[in-house]
Order: C-alpha cells, then sequence, then structure tokens
C-alpha cells in the first residue's frame, strides 16, 4: 500500500505517518468483524480524520489537515487522483483550510491514506477532540500591514501539538488561528487566536504575538479576548500549553452541546479565565523540561524583484483586467502579487487540481498554493510581468473567475455530505455568487468589504456570523407547508473591528437571492456619498439610517421580499435548492464538521 | 475457465518486435482511435480498426468480417495482436475484450496510452500510407491461406466473458449467486461515485474505473488492483461482472484490471446501463443527500 517514500518533494513538511495508514486498516477491519464496538471506532476514526457521510453509514468524508493551509504541487496531483479514484472526482476547500474528499467508501479509507502520506499529508487530529487544523492567514509572509512573516509559528504550533498525549482526549476540539495583521484577522473566532506583534524591550525589537483567547462560532458565538497587552515570543508556548491544559482539566465533558472552550471561559468569565491562564502559565514555564519547545524554521524570503513601475500589459485579454482589479494583490515583496483563485462555494475538480500544479510550478516562486478560509486559494510570489500568461493558464480551466469579496460566497457542504444539515446552504453559496457575478457587482467597489457566508444549520461552518450578510438553515411552517428557510444576520466581520453578525430575519431559501438583491437595491438609495455596502449596514444597524432608519425599517422591507405565494400557486418555492421533492427534515448525529 | 495471462504489454517489448524484421509478422497493433487521428499519424505498422466500427453490431459473422478486413482470420490466426487508444486504454480494451470473446486469445493493451508512447520518444509514423499497405499485405497473405467468408463455426464464441440483461436479472434475483456453480457473483458498476450514488443495478458495488488506471499507464500495479479488490472482499474465486454507462469501454478497461491481477472468472456487460434503462428494469439510488452539488464539473 505504500511505496515511493523515497520520492520526496523538497522543502515538504511530512505531517503524515506510514504506520498510521496500517492501523487505519487495521480497525477498519476488526470494526467491520464486529470486534470493537461503534463507539471505539467512532472515536478512532475522528481522531484519524474520517467523519461519518449524511445518513449512509458505508461512506464516509475525509478530512486532510492541512497546516497553514500550505499545499504542494505533487500534493496537489495526488489529491486529485484520489478524488477520482476514491471520492467523488471533486475535493473541498474548507473554511479552516482543510480539503475534503467526500463519499469515500469506508473500506477504501486505508487506500486513500496511504496515498496521502506518501506526499507528506496526513488526516490525523482533523476531526474529533483534539487540536484541529492549524490554521494561518493565507496572507502571512507577504501581507504589507504585517509585523513579521508568523507562518513558522503557525507549523511549529502544529507540529507540537500533533499526536501529542496532552491534547488526545480533550472535552471538544480545539482550534487555533494565526493572523499576518490586525486587519486580515480571523483570531477573535478561534480559541486561541495569535496576532503578530513587536515591541522594543531594552532597545531590541522584540516578536511577540496579541493572544486572543476563548472565541468561536457556533449556536452561541463569542469573540475571544485578548489575554495581555503583548506576549513574547518565548511566551508563545507556554501560553498554549497552558490554556489547552486549563481546558482539559476544567472542561464539560457531559454537556455535548456546550463543551466548546468558549462556554467554559464565557461561564467563568473572562477575568477569571484569565487570571487561572497567567498561573497556569507560570506552572509551566517552572516544571516544563528544557526539551519542551517550539520548532521554528524559519520561512525562504526572497529578494525583491525588478523595478517599483506601475504593471500595464499591452493589449491583455478580455477579463483580463476585471480579474487583475477583483484578483490580484501586491505583496510585500516588489514585484511580487499574489494571485486569489476563487472556487464555487470551495469545490474544485481534479482536471483543475492538476491544471493548478502545473501553473504553481510555472508561476508561484514559492512553488505552493495556500488554501483560504474562504474556501478558495492563493498562489503567491507570481512576478506580475506574467499575469498575462497566468490568467490565461488560469481561465483555460475555469480557475480565473472573479474574485471580489461580495462575490466569494462561502457555504458549507451542508445536505450535499453533512448529518446535521437541514437546508442546502452550499448550492444556494453558488447560486448566489454565479447571479451576483452576472451583475458585475465583483467590479463595484461600493462591496469590496461586503462578504455573504451561508450554513445548513446553527453550527457556523459557513461562520455565518462573521459575514456582512450572514445565513444559517432552519425548517419553517410557511402558509401551513414546511419550508426551508435560512436565518438572516447582519454586520458580521473579521478584522480589526470584529463583530458579531444580528439575526434580523427569517428568510425562505427560494428567497434569499431576492432578498439580497432587495438590499442592494435599498442600499443604492439610502447611501451617503463614498459609503460602502457593509458601513451602510452597520449605521442601519446602529439605527442612523437615512430614510431607512434602523433595523425594524429594513426588516419590513426584507419580509415583504421574503413573502411566499401559497404552496398551491407556486409549489416550488417550497422545495430546496437540488430538490424537486417536498421539503423534509432528515438529521442525524453529528460529529462536528467545518 | 480462462487462464490469467499477461494483458499489457509493455511499448519496449512491443517496439523491439515491430522493429525486428524476422518476428514482425508475430505481432500487429491495432490502432482504435478515430480514422482521421490514425491518418495524422500512429505507431509503425499499427492497422486502424476504430471503436465506433467494432461497436456497429453485434452480430457475429459481422464482427469476423471486420477483423479479417484488417487481416486477422480468428480460428487460424495466432500472432500476438496489441490494442491501444489515446481514451485511456479505455476504448482498447473494449476491442481486445471483443476479440477474446470471438475465440482470439492472443490479444493485449498496449501499457500505455497513444500520447504516451510518443512522450516517452517512441517512433510514429505518419499520414496513412504505409500503414494502407501494410495491412493490404498482412491481408494478402491471409487471403492466400483462407477466404474471407469466414464462418460462425471457426469462431469459438467465449460465452464465459459476457453478460447479458437476463444473465444479470437472473444473478440478482438469486441473490448474487451463480446457481449453476455455486459462486458468488459481485456486480460491480464502474462509473464515478456520483453517479452510482444517483442509481445502479441492485446489488452492485462501486470501484470507480480510474481506481483501476495509474497517472501513466492504462492500468494501476497488480498490488495496487489487488489492494482495492481485498479492500472490497472482492475475492479471486468470485464472479465479477462490470459494467458502465454506455458500451462497456469504461467497463472493459475494469475487466482487464481484473483479469491483470489473475481474476479470470469475469465478465463484461457490454450493452450496460444504457440497455438496462432502455428497458426499465429495476435500478437502486441513494436520496437522502444533495451529493451533486458537491462537484465543481
Amino acid at each position: 500500500m505504500l511505496k515511493n517514500l523515497e520520492d520526496k518533494e523538497s522543502n515538504v513538511e511530512y505531517w503524515g505517518l506510514p504506520e498510521e495508514v496500517r492501523s487505519v486498516d487495521e480497525m477498519i477491519r476488526l470494526y467491520k468483524e464486529g470486534k470493537i464496538t461503534d463507539d471505539e471506532f467512532r472515536r478512532f476514526r475522528l481522531q484519524h480524520g474520517m467523519y461519518g457521510s449524511r445518513l449512509n453509514k458505508d461512506y464516509t468524508m475525509i478530512r486532510i489537515k492541512v497546516p497553514a493551509g500550505i499545499l504542494t504541487p505533487r500534493q496537489l496531483e495526488r489529491i486529485a487522483k484520489l478524488s477520482e479514484d476514491y471520492s467523488i472526482g471533486s475535493a473541498h476547500v474548507s473554511t479552516r483550510q482543510n480539503i475534503q474528499l467526500h463519499w469515500v467508501y469506508l473500506d477504501d479509507a486505508p487506500m486513500v491514506e496511504a496515498g496521502l502520506v506518501e506526499v507528506g499529508l496526513t488526516t490525523r487530529e482533523s476531526c474529533g477532540n483534539t487540536v484541529r487544523n492549524v490554521t494561518c492567514s493565507p496572507f502571512a509572509g507577504v501581507c504589507i500591514n504585517e509585523h513579521f512573516d508568523v507562518t513558522p509559528y503557525a507549523k511549529a504550533i502544529a507540529r507540537f501539538f500533533l499526536r501529542n498525549p496532552i491534547c488526545q482526549n480533550l472535552p471538544r476540539k480545539f482550534k487555533f488561528n494565526f493572523a499576518c495583521c490586525d486587519e486580515h484577522s480571523y483570531a477573535r473566532i478561534a480559541d486561541v487566536g495569535l496576532v503578530p506583534a513587536v515591541k522594543v524591550i531594552d532597545g531590541n525589537v522584540v516578536r511577540g504575538f496579541n493572544v486572543y483567547i476563548g472565541g468561536g462560532l457556533g449556536p452561541a458565538s463569542y469573540l475571544a479576548e485578548l489575554l495581555e497587552e503583548f506576549t513574547p515570543e518565548d511566551m508563545l508556548l507556554p501560553t498554549c500549553i497552558s490554556v489547552i491544559r486549563l481546558f482539559d482539566r476544567l472542561g464539560d465533558r457531559e454537556k455535548v452541546h456546550r463543551n466548546r472552550m468558549r462556554y467554559l471561559v464565557h461561564d467563568m468569565g473572562f477575568a477569571k479565565f484569565r487570571e487561572l491562564v497567567l498561573k497556569e502559565r507560570s506552572i509551566v514555564n517552572l516544571t516544563k523540561s528544557v526539551l519542551v519547545k517550539l520548532d521554528i524554521r524559519e520561512s525562504k524570503s526572497y529578494e525583491p524583484y525588478g523595478d517599483d513601475i506601475k504593471f500595464k500589459p499591452f493589449n491583455p485579454p478580455e477579463g483580463f483586467e476585471r480579474w487583475y482589479k477583483g484578483n490580484v494583490i501586491k505583496q510585500k515583496q516588489r514585484g511580487y502579487v499574489t494571485v486569489l483563485i476563487p472556487l464555487q462555494a470551495g469545490d474544485i475538480t481534479a482536471r483543475q487540481l492538476r491544471a493548478l500544479s502545473d501553473i504553481c510550478r510555472e508561476y508561484s516562486l514559492e512553488g505552493h498554493v495556500i488554501t483560504t478560509p474562504w474556501q478558495g486559494l492563493v498562489v503567491r510570489y507570481v512576478k506580475e510581468y506574467r499575469l498575462v500568461d497566468m490568467y490565461r493558464a488560469l481561465k483555460d480551466i475555469g480557475l480565473a473567475n472573479y474574485a471580489s469579496s461580495i462575490t466569494s460566497v462561502v457555504g458549507c457542504t451542508s445536505t450535499t455530505s453533512c448529518n446535521l444539515a437541514i437546508t442546502n446552504a452550499h448550492r444556494l453559496a453558488k447560486e448566489i455568487s454565479s447571479r451576483l457575478v452576472g451583475l458585475g457587482l465583483d467590479m463595484d467597489d461600493a462591496f469590496k468589504d461586503t462578504t455573504i457566508k451561508l450554513s445548513g444549520c446553527p453550527n457556523s461552518c459557513g461562520q455565518h456570523m462573521i459575514a456582512t450578510i450572514g445565513f444559517f438553515g432552519a425548517a419553517v411552517r410557511v402558509n401551513n407547508t414546511l419550508t426551508p428557510a435560512y436565518n438572516m444576520l447582519l454586520g458580521g466581520k473579521v478584522g480589526k473591528e470584529n463583530s458579531l453578525g444580528t439575526i434580523v430575519a427569517r428568510v425562505p431559501a427560494k428567497r434569499v437571492i431576492d432578498v439580497i438583491l432587495k438590499l442592494i437595491d435599498v442600499y443604492r438609495r439610502e447611501r451617503n456619498d463614498g459609503e460602502g455596502f457593509a458601513s451602510w449596514i452597520d449605521r442601519v444597524l446602529a439605527g442612523e439610517g437615512n430614510g431607512i432608519k434602523d433595523i425594524n425599517a429594513l426588516r419590513l422591507i426584507i419580509e415583504e421580499v421574503a413573502r411566499l405565494p401559497s404552496a398551491d400557486e407556486e409549489p416550488e418555492m417550497y422545495t430546496d435548492y437540488g430538490s424537486e421533492n417536498r421539503f423534509i427534515v432528515r438529521t442525524a448525529r453529528g460529529e462536528c464538521a467545518a | 475457465m480462462i487462464l490469467a495471462r499477461q494483458v499489457l504489454s509493455e511499448p519496449e517489448e512491443v517496439y523491439k518486435r515491430i522493429k525486428d524484421r524476422d518476428r514482425d509478422d508475430d505481432i500487429l497493433l491495432i490502432d482504435v482511435r478515430r480514422n482521421e487521428e490514425y491518418a495524422r499519424e500512429h505507431i509503425p505498422n499499427a492497422v486502424s480498426l476504430p471503436l465506433a466500427k467494432v461497436i456497429e453490431s453485434t452480430d457475429v459473422p459481422t464482427l469476423l468480417k471486420l477483423f479479417a478486413g484488417i487481416g486477422i482470420v480468428i480460428g487460424k490466426d495466432s500472432k500476438s495482436i496489441v490494442v491501444y487508444d489515446d481514451t485511456f486504454g479505455a476504448l482498447a480494451a473494449r476491442v481486445a475484450w471483443t476479440l477474446e470473446y470471438l475465440g482470439y486469445e492472443n490479444v493485449s493493451l498496449l501499457a500505455v496510452t497513444y500520447s504516451k508512447w510518443k512522450e516517452l520518444g517512441f517512433e510514429v509514423e505518419y499520414g496513412s500510407e504505409s500503414n494502407v499497405s501494410m495491412s493490404k499485405v498482412s491481408n494478402n497473405k491471409n487471403n492466400n491461406n483462407s477466404s474471407l467468408a469466414v464462418t460462425v463455426t471457426n469462431a469459438n464464441i467465449n460465452k464465459n466473458i459476457i453478460a447479458s440483461y437476463d444473465y444479470i436479472k437472473s444473478i440478482i434475483d438469486g441473490s448474487i449467486m451463480n446457481r449453476d456453480s455455486g459462486t458468488t457473483v459481485k456486480l460491480l458498476d464502474v462509473r464515478e461515485r456520483l453517479n452510482y450514488l444517483d442509481h445502479h443495478i441492485p446489488t452492485a458495488i462501486n470501484i470507480p474505473w480510474k481506481a483501476f488506471s495509474a497517472e501513466d499507464r492504462v492500468l494501476k500495479d497488480k498490488t495496487e488492483i489487488l489492494d482495492i479488490l481485498r479492500s472490497r472482499r472482492i475475492e479471486p474465486k468470485d464472479e465479477v461482472i462490470v459494467y458502465c454507462g454506455s458500451v462497456g469501454t469504461l467497463s472493459g478497461l475494469s475487466y482487464y484490471g481484473l483479469r491483470s491481477v489473475g481474476y479470470s472468472n469475469v465478465r463484461l456487460y457490454s450493452n450496460s446501463l444504457k440497455e438496462w434503462r432502455s428497458l426499465n428494469l429495476p435500478l437502486e439510488g441513494f436520496k437522502d443527500a444533495h451529493y451533486w452539488d458537491l462537484s465543481a464539473e
């Protein structure tokens, strides 16, 4: 089952272990032979990245853990092949920068694992009550605002906690996130979020972090709070260990729906929890072995390239300028740009993965791609003068879709594969995106800070709480008919002004697009000069709107659009996307998908 | 019972044989790509027989004539036939299977596609001229020995490698046992996973055809194919019936995947789901998830 282990890609980190492939094989065999119980198998399965598929026990979803979102060309090719051989011929990028292979026949899992381990990937601890994928800003290392590149720290934290006995059986999953800067930060929606900072101590510039603790999204969401004014680099590991030890010791192992660390922090009060963390940290510092330290391997740095003159391609191909405006971001390294590759709700075909691996080899100096929290990919260190060629190559394979923030609609996998889902948020996200691109909204700067995110249930894998316009699935009775619907939230955001959205209305699935278009319409009438959509939403939420003064006034407009004709007149309005049949709710036990 | 034997011919070996003037009579390459592709370029000495012609008719005498037309007298000739295409080996597999069905045993697939052959730097021949004459030569040779009017009795039809819809129906009704032989029968759907989830012949299991095909060869290494079969508990002693969505091409490749690892009791449902659906025979599928929407196609 394993071969080519010597054929290693240079610079690739080998997260997986061949012996884990054998144990996956063995455990599946024991389970099939009835020698281990469902519960024993479930725990093992989740710890090794196999998550249950919607209402069908024969299949599994395999979640590949991608620390800091980094994937090499050879890994992309391998994922492509595995998706064709054992999955659905497409792979899915999750909001936590994992790659998921869906509808894998459970018996085939060992072969998939073997294929992943061979190229350095792992599924270990991508599910279950463990430290999940350590996420990291896809701009870390190239961001214009950043103090320093956090990628080596993110990878070091991932390395330290992977397979570490102190976090194999936590009360619940645990999430780290590293930001590049405040503006691009997702740090406050993680259990532990880290934003780089520097401080002058005794005349020396010292690296460190702003450490945020106790955040997370779900049926009840909280933003993480700042631990202390500045946490120097050498305190990073002791701080993280302390938080995990506290959670392990004090976290709730009984109430399944309230056992994420954010509930512990919230119930206790942050001031109290902070005190415990600082106390625990001094114990860790006093007692830990000198051998316990982070293995930080600095990223390769690259010299700036060329002159700082404005890039002006001669006679560019059709669509190039629109693409350039939305998809290309300047790096702090002169002459290099980062190219955004948006995917429809995170889905990418095997063919596209293969083409992308070639494009990455050809155009990216650092030679890897990075997954993003908005279910897309980035290719970095592209020489600006080569963009026209790269655009053509991407366009050929359908990967040059326009990437403005409003059209990069996020949708969790929902009823396409998840047991918890009520509605098909995945398909709806794709429908919204196509519609908005069709209307050219990606070209309108008024929407450059606007995001739309959907989840198929209250569990927030689609991160709807941090969207300008967010939706989460529900089933409601409309005109006495059970109808797929969404709770709509407004005003969520990540970054410096991080805030969670406010629930404002309930909208039938088939009216969601109408409601979004109506909001855009109202905004265009109501906005102040130069005011973007997201700012206008905030102003209305604050009760300071113009004609439409506050959220109550806006709600009336939304409710008007959301109204449905009777089920006899238009029965399709009562069905979900992707279904022709009458809507019914079918869910099963969740195992917590992202 | 068909004996396990080499189902793939390596390009190095094939090239050596077609270049060996003393032995080039012992090997015949069949190019099953479209006529115009063959006319542009092909492997030296190959003859053209596009797949479309082979699946036009299921009538045995017609098929025998068709092969006689490119110089293969079934029941008489014994040279090694190597079939190739540029479509993952699937078209070649369907033609090779047809030859086996007609009773011709010495047939194999080129281990790589035509594109790969070129990429590996092996010689190709341009235009159709030389090969027309080549096939003429070979026709003439055969015509000296026997007439084109081959009768059905000359061919030794191999009924053990084909499955008809009523055979499959009887298998399903008999709860996946071949009642005559007492062996377990596994029905194998080789279409992509989403198609299978959507609908399939009752009791069928799914191994997408690509699971047997390698990135640069038409079939994976034997150990890899065996791993898959083992994980699905498909045993060498089982009878396996393979089918796909249309005319038995992709399932033809899976047929050879199974044969390559010594599974000898394999049948191709050559009319596949296209026929099954047209006859309104029973199908089953999984309806509790919107899995189609996960595809980026």
